[in-house]
């Protein structure tokens, strides 16, 4: 799992794009923020990967499967 | 030039996008105890640019300040976008430069000569302006801040607030939108420098040639589009008119390299925050796609110039601001008030 908690834009996008360049068909990350949340979609949804969240306490869950 | 510590690693936050929003301040302030004097034009009731205080039949004192993080590594460049980002507010009004006050913050990773282009970019810009510095205040901190606390003067009769938009009125925008994605994604290095130059340039350039022409004409609106995006400062126009802003969103100028962007998630916090206080009062009703909202909602450093104008007189002032301001566009039209108080057609 990818660990973005802390980071702020564009950190967790540069993170994640950084890991998607090994193509797997999933990727887990999580972030503490609704920009990041709403970022890191962006990113992995434009790679064509879907995107699922769940939210506890103030932190997001992407679960992005291909 | 660049000095050794890059200014903007020294911030957390990229120039406007580190604005508060604009609902969490409306809510903060709500309730204080204030005086109300009649010769106070434009408060803080309408959300406007700057303040006016009426001072006799022929002068009215206009009032602003504004300032924010390091938004690029060259401190002269920083301090010429922060210092026409300050002015702007008074064009905004209609209004001319007169005096200002620099607000500055030093952090320790600066050296003397950082501070001293930092504030040669913002002399600079006030000489451009026609504008005095005549002081100000410096203290030291965590992350370097710079900006202008600005005055100017304008007619009474001939004060722009952003809430004077008539129905049958054409809106124009002076400067094109992303900037804050742009910036953003500049962090990332996302971007060629030749489009950053380009961006630098448009963000230090100051909106007095289209105020100097805007006045020429009989404009009922204006304000300028910055760290609230289009769809925040179009919303608190059109609710301060009791108007309906009407986008035709084909026609908004951005910067090409924006929209990729964009899709990528290279988007500020402060659009977000932009979204949480506008989209209740937008309704996308072309159908465009969710990156071109994010550039609609993308917060503007030193942006442009909107301002409702007579539809007779929009096709006239738009050539002359062309002639100066090549990017300037009609992107719209107000009608009365309708279910939302913007409409993206």
């Amino acid at each position: 799992m990818l660990d973005a908690r802390g980071l702020s834009c564009p950190e967790p996008v540069v993170m994640i794009r950084k890991a998607m360049a090994s193509k797997e068909n999933e990727y887990v990350m999580v972030v503490d923020n609704v920009t990041s949340k709403e970022n890191v979609t962006r990113y992995a949804e434009h790679q064509g990967y879907t995107v699922s969240v769940s939210e506890a306490s103030g932190e997001y869950t992407l679960t992005m499967k291909k | 030039m660049e000095t050794q510590v890059k200014m903007t690693k020294l911030a957390k936050c990229a120039g406007c996008g580190a604005k508060v929003g604009a609902g969490t301040l409306a809510k903060m302030l709500d309730g204080f105890k204030t005086h109300t004097d009649p010769r106070l034009i434009v408060g803080y009731d309408k959300s406007d640019d700057a303040s006016v205080y009426y001072l006799d039949k022929n002068t009215a004192l206009v009032q602003t300040t504004d300032f924010f993080p390091p938004i690029v590594d060259d401190p002269y460049l920083y301090g010429q976008i922060a210092a026409t980002n300050a002015i702007s507010d008074i064009y905004a009004m209609g209004g001319e430069p007169k005096l200002a006050l620099n607000i500055m913050c030093v952090s320790d990773q600066m050296d003397k000569k950082a501070v001293q282009e930092v504030l040669r970019g913002g002399y600079d810009k006030a000489y451009e302006a026609g504008l005095i510095i005549t002081g100000g205040h410096t203290i030291n901190g965590a992350e370097p801040i710079y900006g202008l606390a600005v005055s100017g003067f304008v007619h009474p009769d001939k004060v722009l607030t952003n809430s004077g938009a008539l129905p049958g009125d054409v809106l124009i925008l002076t400067k094109p939108l992303g900037v804050g994605i742009l910036t953003t994604s500049a962090k990332a290095d996302m971007v060629e420098p030749e489009v950053m130059d380009r961006i630098y340039k448009q963000m230090a350039t100051l909106n007095k040639a289209a105020r100097d022409i805007m006045v020429k004409y009989s404009v009922h609106s204006c304000t300028d589009v910055t760290g609230f995006s289009l769809m925040g400062h179009g919303y608190e126009m059109a609710q301060g008119s009791g108007a309906t802003l009407h986008i035709k969103s084909a026609d908004v100028p951005y910067h090409p390299e924006a929209y990729e962007l964009a899709e990528m998630g290279f988007i500020p916090s402060g659009a977000y925050r932009n979204r949480e206080f506008a989209e209740a009062g937008v309704k996308n009703v072309a159908g465009i796609s969710r990156a071109l909202e994010d550039i609609f909602f993308d917060p503007q450093t030193s942006g442009g110039l909107l301002f409702a104008i007579p539809a007779d007189e929009a096709e006239a002032c738009l050539a002359e601001l062309k002639q100066a301001i090549p990017a300037a566009a009609i992107i719209g039209y107000v009608t009365e008030e309708l279910d939302a108080s913007i409409y993206l057609e």
